[in-house]
């Protein structure tokens, strides 16, 4: 049932043009990085700041839009013999799934025909991962937001709030403490810290990659030490299947306790 | 005569190469067996190549009638190097042939030569030092010597050159030692092709590969460094050359200078150092295509110039260093032509340096091009390629119209709180660095590049 309706989903949002958009979006701009001279690290250096703040966003409006906008068709299918949660996870993968798809194919393809070495391509993995894990988590809330809130207006503004706390108002309360107490050693809340904010695990995770060479300084021997473990990135993982599992779960309770 | 001689022989060679190449392509389409006089060539030339060697030799020791060839070997005429060392005169050549020879503590009283015949071992076996020269002018050559100790109160060495002048170390092999080639006092010496590999984990059991000390006009070329405490050591040591070097994976510092004026080194490779390379307390030095790669950690540096006066840097390879250059109490240093390339930090200037002019260099991919620590700035930067420099060029003279500040307000903020590097390439901290250049509050107001390249500077490495 799930497949059925996930088929019917996918098909409904290939038809609309704006997962194109999307995913032209993500090609043209890695192919201008790409012809602006930059050999493939670098473009993903570049890719990075722009997944970074892209992804969140567009996946959360376009996820509440969306749900607001099928609710006639929910309404429609939830009168025929078809279960709460199998419609959930249709309707939840139905978007999530182009979202990735969008993403990853149109920043690997120009990657693919520029012929990158293999340094450049586990950099490109990651990256596609990240984005992939972000897209995930915030179509999952942007999904709680619309069925929790009834009101579009109210719902969207949440969303836009919620991406702008974790984009740029977390961290700028990250330096605040940190410059609030810079005499105690912030080696393990700091960690603690980048653990709760999906996009800056991301971010960690990336600069693990492209920035070594700044966080080999003092500072950075604390993150190589606790990511470069076992340990570390077995809590990471935890933290972002947790990041995952959180916003979804509580979208489907609502979807199967709400009244339409 | 001599160079007549000389120049004799290169042109044999080149004729041998040439002709070598000639009859590879040429037997390569027909067949591989060489003629009969092809095989009278090759004979003649080495005959010649022997001779020339044989002359150039007479004439580096002055009495070439006396000097004599003493054989030393298993079943040769003597059994150990000592007892040669002891029955050798001035410009006798000692050849040992190959073996391990369990000896220590050789002293070379006497010009001199030490020529090793399939590479023979002296294994020191932890008893003291390795060979000690005494004498001018004295070759040593084509030798290993193996497991010279750690001691905490002697300074053991393979090979120790002790107040002479003149004389040259070449291809030989140091395995496992404290010090590897030692000039105390030693003026005038060439230290070439040599190999040096130590194992030691700890900065305090280990000594240097190539040390220095009070020895001018030293020649240091072609030689690897590897796992020693510094790769090469220079302490008051003046008018010297380093060039062609290969100095990788040492506990401390690639290369180490103190108070040595008028030194030159070039063409060396320094990659992955404990803290890379530091210039201190000197005058006048040149350093130039060399490459510094992957000098990782909180005190490793690609260059650290420490009360450096009246030098140049450039041509040099900065790629992949925690801090590229650090600059302090440095004054009157150019640094030009340089390309640094995804560090974290490209240069770190304090600000007690002075009149330090850093231009066409390529700064790429840097974590943060350059930091301070102070408002104030004695320097001049100007006409530098910057990556992330975002200004327009309307005049069309290659040069931005909008000044350049390589200081970012994020650089700032690390530099007093270490912690809040892991906001690096966040959202918030990129917004924070554009209200800055928009409104400098904080950041050095002169540190600042009037005149910023929109293309990268081509580079000779």
């Amino acid at each position: 049932m799930i497949a059925k309706i996930l088929k019917y989903q996918l098909r409904d949002v290939m038809r609309s043009k704006w997962i194109i958009a999307y995913a032209l979006l993500f090609l043209i701009f890695t192919d201008v990085l790409f012809r602006f001279g930059g050999d493939g690290v670098r473009v993903v250096t570049s890719l990075m700041n722009v997944v970074l703040i892209v992804i969140p966003l567009a996946s959360m409006i376009l996820g509440a839009f969306y749900l607001y906008n099928t609710r006639e068709y929910i309404e429609l299918l939830l009168c025929h013999p078809v279960k709460r949660h199998q419609l959930f996870w249709g309707m939840f993968l139905g978007l999530a799934l182009p979202m990735v798809l969008a993403f990853g194919g149109g920043v690997m393809i120009p990657f693919v025909y520029n012929g990158v070495g293999p340094e450049a391509w586990s950099a490109v993995l990651l990256l596609v991962f990240t984005g992939s894990a972000l897209s995930v988590i915030f179509v999952g809330i942007a999904y709680y937001l619309a069925l929790r809130f009834d009101d579009r207006i109210k719902g969207l503004g949440l969303a836009l709030v919620i991406c702008l706390f974790f984009t740029v108002i977390y961290d700028g309360l990250i330096l605040f403490v940190i410059y609030l107490l810079s005499s105690y050693p912030l080696e393990k809340p700091v960690i603690a810290f980048s653990l709760v904010n999906p996009i800056d695990m991301g971010r960690i995770l990336m600069l693990m990659q492209f920035d070594i060479s700044a966080l080999m300084g003092l500072t950075g021997a604390v993150f190589r030490d606790f990511f470069g473990t076992k340990m570390g990135m077995m809590i990471a993982l935890v933290s972002l299947l947790l990041w995952l599992a959180i916003p979804v779960s509580a979208g489907l309770r609502q979807f199967l306790l709400k009244d339409f | 005569m001599r160079s007549l001689l000389i120049l004799t022989g290169i042109v044999l060679v080149a004729i041998a190469v040439v002709s070598a190449r000639f009859h590879v392509s040429t037997a390569q389409q027909e067949s591989y067996e060489l003629t009969h006089a092809d095989e009278i060539k090759y004979t003649d030339f080495a005959h010649y190549l022997s001779y020339i060697d044989d002359s150039v030799r007479n004439e580096t020791f002055e009495n070439d009638a006396k000097n004599r060839i003493l054989e030393v070997g298993s079943d040769k005429e003597f059994s150990d190097i000592s007892n040669a060392l002891a029955a050798s005169r001035d410009g006798d050549i000692i050849q040992i042939h190959q073996g391990t020879y369990r000896e220590s503590g050789l002293i070379v009283k006497n010009s001199i030569t030490l020529l090793g015949i399939g590479r023979p071992v002296v294994d020191v076996d932890g008893q003291g030092e390795g060979i000690r020269i005494i004498a001018d002018s004295v070759h040593i050559e084509g030798l290993e010597v193996r497991n010279v100790p750690s001691s905490h109160s002697r300074d053991h060495a393979a090979i120790r050159f002790d107040r002479v002048s003149g004389g040259k170390v070449i291809d030989n092999r140091l395995d496992n030692n404290f010090f590897g080639i030692y000039l105390a006092r030693s003026h005038d010496l060439e230290i070439r092709d040599n190999h040096l590999t130590a194992y030691h984990v700890r900065e305090s059991a280990s000594a240097n590969g190539i040390h220095l000390w009070n020895s001018d006009r030293a020649t240091i070329t072609g030689n690897t460094v590897i796992g020693h405490r510094d790769g090469i050591y220079l302490e008051y040591v003046q008018e010297s050359k380093i060039f062609n070097n290969h100095i990788e994976k040492n506990i401390r510092y690639g290369l180490h200078f103190m108070f040595s004026d008028d030194c030159i080194y070039h063409h060396n490779r320094f990659e992955d150092n404990g803290a890379g390379v530091a210039v201190m307390y000197s005058r006048r030095v040149i350093m130039k295509h060399n490459r510094f790669a992957d000098n990782w950690g909180s005190a490793s540096y690609g260059i650290l110039l420490k009360d450096i006066t009246d030098s140049e840097i450039r041509n040099n390879d900065f790629y992949r260093n925690t801090i590229g250059i650090r600059v302090e109490g440095s004054d009157r240093v150019k640094i030009h032509h340089n390309k640094f390339n995804r560090n974290g930090w490209a240069i770190r200037i304090m600000a007690n340096s002075m009149d330090n002019h850093i231009t066409q260099n390529n700064f790429i991919d840097n974590a943060f091009d350059v930091s301070t620590n102070s408002r104030r700035n004695n320097s001049t930067f100007d006409s530098n390629y910057w990556d992330k420099y975002s200004g327009y060029d309307l005049k069309g003279d290659g040069f931005g119209d909008v000044p350049y500040r390589p200081v970012r307000l994020f650089s700032l903020i690390v530099e007093r709180n270490p912690m809040a590097l892991m906001l690096l390439r966040s959202m918030f901290v990129q917004i924070l660095d554009i209200t800055e250049r928009i409104m400098p509050t904080l950041t050095p107001e002169t540190l600042i590049d009037e005149k910023p390249l929109m293309r990268e500077v081509e580079i000779s490495l």
